[in-house]
């Protein structure tokens, strides 16, 4: 048997589904540790649904999701996972400043009541630094640019200090400056050992930004290095529409 | 103590104790939601009075309570079928379970003294005639010390939980990913409100305990980006429209309850029009200068677009630039003579030519417009 330490995230047989409407359908998956992994696929694959469902926030119909050492509880292990969610699934207008929501990202390691002291603001301006938005610290959430929200909430997944990270289209619609900045964040995370699953749309940059990469079409069409499983065969199994499906079964 | 000062003490601490959970209500788009469990209520405690025949018994609040997060629960359990809106939930559910309990005291519990004009409006004139007297000795009014309890409740929660409501409600995903479940701040957040509706509408009113609790949380929102000072502007604001109202009502004689709400309406307006930064005159008037702005940035383009090209004639003269961008006369020679005035074009015969300084001023827009 594999050792299961060599796994940051295990998924076996996953079926999620709205209503009677599959959405991921029998997902196995095995993600190194230590990896930067897109997981790339057209629009309604399912790709945000396979976050979501490895984080917990929606509940299967079968199967099951194991982190690091084969614990299945994400609960137990919330401060070992870092989220990052589409910027456009919260109110920018809500009343905060910049640190006030990067903080948020601390709020895991002190649970409940508990409030964040001197050491974490500290953390948060740190975090804050790295993606080239100290000065912005004291800055309403309301006046940032999308760029902006997005390098907050890379922030505030950082201040998280987790062991794997799940972002969901950081990229997405952002300008050239944040893109570079979020590349090397990915990089350093790479160099400290820490598992990255990034939800990916622009399959141009694949190969430079990732060394791992799951195609998913409902079901997964490949999961592997990049350099062996991305290929036009595979994009292209992908990418038609359900003909894919069919021809998996028969 | 003097009635007219505790009528002012009992609304001073109702409009403090509502504006809390109010504000989170406000922030989480549930503003409705109050007005729908500041009725249903009703119902929970006419059910509770029918297990205790007791009109002071504390199960009456437990009730109460219930009924509220039943409420939110019925709606959300509809509106979650996406067979209906939520508002639409609303509208079906609050009539429904206060009408139930309309019924039920008009049918049976009509000897009671369970007025439902009264349950509505509320009496806050009469509240000083309910005494607190402990061992012999007249304590002041019993609402001063039922809402100020109501007061340290809320108080003690939002400033215990004030991490935990922040983030459930700014973003519930990640909130649930560390660990904190949205579900339960929200029951918590629901029980909190249907607590403080409970204790505060057989003082004011249902009515105007949605006033406080909407009202002033809404119009601090205009006046302040921090959640902290958001919560205290809002308390501030309801003790304002608290007392304010008390005098004119004492002033033109009329209705206690009614004349803090308009009071809480009217300083939402005037917050409304007036405020500093998201007031309606200063974003009417940001919005006639970014027009402005806009329109001078898109002229110089212009210019720099067709400058020393053979249609320069027919597209930068002073009387076609107009014909070209489909503006009116006025308003283009309005924006030439801005433009004159900043040195950013000048007029050579009848064409606009552009400055160095207006070259400057294409590349300054350029950046901000397109780099960011």
């Amino acid at each position: 048997m594999e050792r299961q330490q060599d796994y940051a995230v295990e998924v076996e047989d996953l079926t999620v589904a709205y209503d009677a409407k599959p959405v991921l359908w029998d997902i196995d998956l095995k993600i190194p540790k230590g990896k930067l992994m897109a997981v790339v696929g057209p629009n309604g694959a399912g790709k945000t649904t396979l976050i979501k469902a490895m984080l917990g926030l929606l509940k299967p119909v079968t199967g099951a999701v194991r982190f690091l050492d084969g614990n299945d509880d994400i609960r137990t292990l919330k401060n070992r996972i870092g989220y990052v969610p589409q910027s456009g699934s919260v109110d920018w207008d809500f009343p905060a400043t910049v640190q006030d929501v990067v903080l948020m990202g601390c709020y895991g390691k002190l649970g409940w009541i508990r409030r964040p002291g001197k050491p974490d603001v500290e953390l948060a301006i740190q975090m804050l630094a790295k993606v080239g938005m100290q000065e912005y610290a004291s800055r309403q959430i309301s006046q940032l640019s999308g760029g902006q929200q997005q390098r907050v909430f890379l922030a505030r997944a950082l201040a998280q200090e987790a062991e794997v990270y799940f972002m969901d289209e950081p990229f997405k619609g952002v300008d050239a400056q944040t893109e570079r900045a979020i590349v090397a964040l990915l990089k350093e995370l790479k160099e400290q050992n820490k598992t990255v699953v990034v939800v990916h749309h622009d399959l141009q940059t694949v190969p430079d930004y990732f060394d791992w990469v799951t195609l998913i079409n409902l079901r997964v069409v490949a999961c592997g290095p990049v350099e062996e499983v991305f290929h036009e065969n595979n994009l292209k199994k992908t990418y038609q529409s359900s003909g894919t499906f069919l021809r998996g079964v028969m | 103590m003097a009635p007219q000062i505790e009528i002012q003490i009992i609304a001073v601490i109702v409009a403090v104790a509502c504006a809390l959970p109010g504000t989170f209500l406000v922030l989480r788009k549930m503003s409705m939601m109050s007005d729908s469990i500041t009725h249903t209520i009703l119902l929970g405690i006419v059910l509770a009075f029918f297990g205790t025949h007791d009109l002071s018994s504390p199960l009456l609040i437990v009730g109460a309570a219930l009924m509220g997060v039943v409420t939110v629960w019925l709606t959300e359990l509809l509106s979650r079928t996406r067979l209906l809106a939520e508002d639409a939930a609303i509208g079906v559910v609050f009539p429904l379970l206060f009408s139930i309990a309309i019924i039920l005291i008009t049918r049976y519990a009509g000897s009671v003294h369970l007025d439902t004009d009264s349950v509505l409006l509320g009496e806050l004139a009469f509240a000083p005639f309910d005494r607190m007297i402990i061992g012999g000795v007249d304590m002041g009014a019993k609402a001063i010390y039922t809402t100020g309890i109501l007061l340290l409740i809320n108080l003690a929660v939002i400033i215990i939980f004030f991490k935990e409501l922040k983030i459930a409600t700014f973003d519930p995903m990640l909130a649930a990913v560390l660990g904190f479940s949205p579900a339960l701040v929200h029951y918590g957040l629901m029980t909190l409100v249907s607590l403080t509706t409970v204790g505060a509408f057989q003082a004011v009113g249902s009515v105007l305990v949605v006033a406080f609790m909407i009202g002033p949380p809404v119009t601090a929102y205009l006046l302040t980006d921090d959640l902290k000072r958001m919560l205290i502007l809002s308390g501030i604001i309801g003790v304002v429209n608290g007392i304010l109202g008390y005098q004119a009502a004492a002033m033109l004689d009329v209705s206690i309850a009614g004349s803090m709400a308009v009071v809480t309406g009217l300083v939402f307006f005037l917050v409304f029009v007036f405020a500093p930064h998201r007031g309606l005159i200063r974003s009417l008037l940001r919005r006639r200068n970014q027009k402005l702005e806009f329109a001078k940035a898109t002229l110089l383009f212009h210019l720099s677009n067709h400058e020393n090209s053979a249609e320069e004639n027919a597209e930068a003269g002073i009387d076609t630039i107009k014909t070209h961008l489909h503006w009116t006369g006025e308003f283009t020679s309005k924006i030439i003579k801005s433009l004159v005035r900043e040195d950013c074009v000048q007029l050579s015969g009848c064409l606009v030519k552009l400055t160095p300084e207006g070259r400057y001023a294409i590349m300054r827009n350029y950046i901000t417009l397109f780099s960011r």
